[in-house]
């Protein structure tokens, strides 16, 4: 397929499909609606036809009629495998360690991949109040990995210091002696590339770029001094075939897909 | 009992209210009967404060709010919890924050009369220093290496009176609820008192033919308010939709608070009740919040013969 101007990549078409190429061989994932839900649904048609979504309202195993536009939209419970009640969801399914990789995203992050949704500023009178948590804690702490989609990649986004840690990655949770599920976030997939780290101890590091997008550019959008790693990779352009499901199939009315 | 009935008989000024439904079966409509009434500092308890929320601290219900997600869904913002917690504007307004699971739990110690409830929270969270229910416990057991192991505790929460919305129940107050269950069921046990409201009445056969539906038994009930329609912009299953659109709207509405008391004027104190809300909608507005049926396939409870 060879695409007109008109049809050229848009940021949330690059990031559902980079997201959803790291969901091949997972088969249970914690999402929220937008990004997290392109990439889910694209990488059932294509890497990972496995997958079991789970949402926050409680839903197991959806099979939507239309695009879901909540993550308690109708249309994800009529037909799903379940539906559970919030003590089961989150003290049986998240807390019981079922989920295989959650999806979160954040106003802030730091080099550890910990997590704010609460404030921009000090939490007592904040510049600006965020929603906070919802179940952002417990998909961290208790997910066997977290991805994180943030659509900006800023100095102000990805932060040295968080201005309020809602989120905390297992590397926090443990200097408490608390020992989480998980290793906490091992992907960050942003509008300029790809951020990973493995494991419990280690820092984000820059895996790839996008087309067109320098190391030195990622480094400068970040606020700490970035770890790259010793091969940066490019990323690996969407294909025909992915950007045919996500627009066809996925999302045809362009509700997430700006 | 009519809804201004039960409002005017559970829901006293400085009361401690819990309103639960997890975006869907919200209680829009027993929030807006309490602002009818001028209800005053109110400690308002709801996992997901949304609209309904914004609405009654706009109204000047709530003087503290304990949640764990303080924003307009995914359409956006509050703008009058923002306006209080950024700027003090018009007043300040305390607040308790929590995870979501925190609050899970609260509710489950509340329901079961337990001092505490532990989750594997918390560890590493900023939360714990500007909240200080948020506590560490030794555990009495030995932990999986053998030693000892530390643990988050929430306290329980036990509203003096909880709102829900369901879709139906009997006359004895025994409620069925079906598609997204949330925490209505715990919420009820851990009040005093509890208000189910429902989208119909039926008859006790219609429940007993399927009493795994029934989530809140009567015994936990003290008053049953029909109010068709009444968890608009949230949704009943099966009986109409989600008002996206609304949602939408209320995150620019709410940026201005002029807008949003206007609203409040026209919709809510402009309103005898919610019957007359939902006319105002018209029907042609509810014709597009219209659902199409899928039923479940019967179950057979078998009976001795």
């Amino acid at each position: 397929m060879t695409l007109t101007p008109s049809e050229a990549v848009t940021s949330s078409e690059l990031l559902s499909v980079v997201a959803s190429r790291e969901l091949a061989s997972r088969r249970t994932v914690f999402a929220g609606i937008g990004l997290p839900t392109l990439a889910t649904e694209l990488a059932r048609l294509t890497v990972a036809p496995q997958i079991e979504v789970v949402y926050e309202s409680g839903v197991c195993g959806a099979h939507p009629s239309h695009l879901p536009e909540t993550i308690a939209d109708a249309v994800l419970i009529s037909g799903a495998e379940a539906v559970l009640s919030m003590p089961a969801l989150f003290g049986y399914v998240l807390q019981g360690g079922h989920i295989d990789v959650g999806f979160l995203g954040a106003a802030q992050i730091d080099r550890w991949g910990n997590l704010n949704t609460s404030v921009i500023g000090d939490w007592e009178r904040p510049d600006v109040r965020l929603p906070g948590s919802g179940g952002a804690i417990e998909v961290m702490a208790n997910s066997r990995e977290v991805f994180v989609v943030m659509r900006r990649h800023t100095p102000r986004s990805f932060t040295a210091a968080l201005d309020f840690c809602t989120t905390p990655g297992p590397d926090r949770a443990l200097a408490e002696g608390i020992r989480p599920l998980g290793v906490g976030v091992t992907r960050v997939i942003t509008e300029l590339g790809i951020l990973a780290r493995e494991g419990i101890g280690e820092e984000l590091r820059l895996v790839a770029v996008h087309p067109g997008v320098t190391v030195d550019q990622v480094r400068e959008a970040t606020g700490w001094e970035l770890e790259v790693a010793d091969s940066v990779a490019t990323v690996e352009p969407p294909t025909a075939a992915e950007l045919r499901l996500l627009r066809k199939d996925v999302d045809p009315g362009r509700v997430y897909l700006r | 009992m009519s809804m201004r009935e039960a409002v005017a008989a559970f829901v006293q000024d400085g009361a401690t209210v819990g309103l639960e439904g997890f975006t869907h079966l919200i209680p829009t409509a027993a929030g807006h009967e309490i602002i009818r009434q001028g209800r005053r500092d109110l400690t308002v308890v709801r996992m997901t404060a949304d609209i309904v929320v914004d609405q009654m601290i706009a109204a000047g219900c709530v003087s503290r709010l304990v949640s764990s997600f303080v924003g307009n869904s995914s359409a956006g913002s509050l703008g009058e919890l923002r306006r209080r917690v950024e700027r003090a504007d018009p007043a300040p307004l305390a607040f308790e924050e929590y995870s979501h699971y925190g609050m899970v739990c609260r509710y489950l110690a509340g329901a079961q009369r337990l001092p505490f409830y532990p989750l594997r929270s918390y560890g590493g969270s900023d939360l714990p220093g500007v909240n200080g229910a948020l506590r560490k416990v030794t555990s009495p057991y030995p932990g999986p290496d053998g030693g000892s192991e530390e643990i988050y505790v929430v306290p329980p929460v036990n509203p003096d009176v909880t709102i829900v919305h369901a879709q139906r129940a009997d006359r004895l107050g025994n409620t069925q609820i079906w598609g997204l269950t949330g925490i209505q069921a715990e919420a009820v046990y851990a009040a005093d008192r509890a208000i189910v409201v429902v989208e119909e009445l039926v008859d006790e056969r219609v429940v007993r033919s399927d009493p795994n539906r029934t989530l809140i038994p009567a015994h936990a009930v003290d008053a049953v308010v029909v109010c068709p329609r009444g968890a608009h912009p949230s949704f009943a299953q099966g009986y109409y939709d989600r008002d996206n659109a609304f949602y939408r709207a209320w995150s620019h509405m709410s940026a201005d608070p002029e807008r949003l008391r206007e609203w409040l004027d026209e919709w809510v104190y402009g309103t005898a009740d919610h019957a007359e809300y939902a006319a105002k909608l018209g029907e042609e507005y509810w014709a597009k919040l219209a659902v199409g049926e899928a039923l479940s396939e019967p179950v057979d409870y078998g009976r001795r013969l």
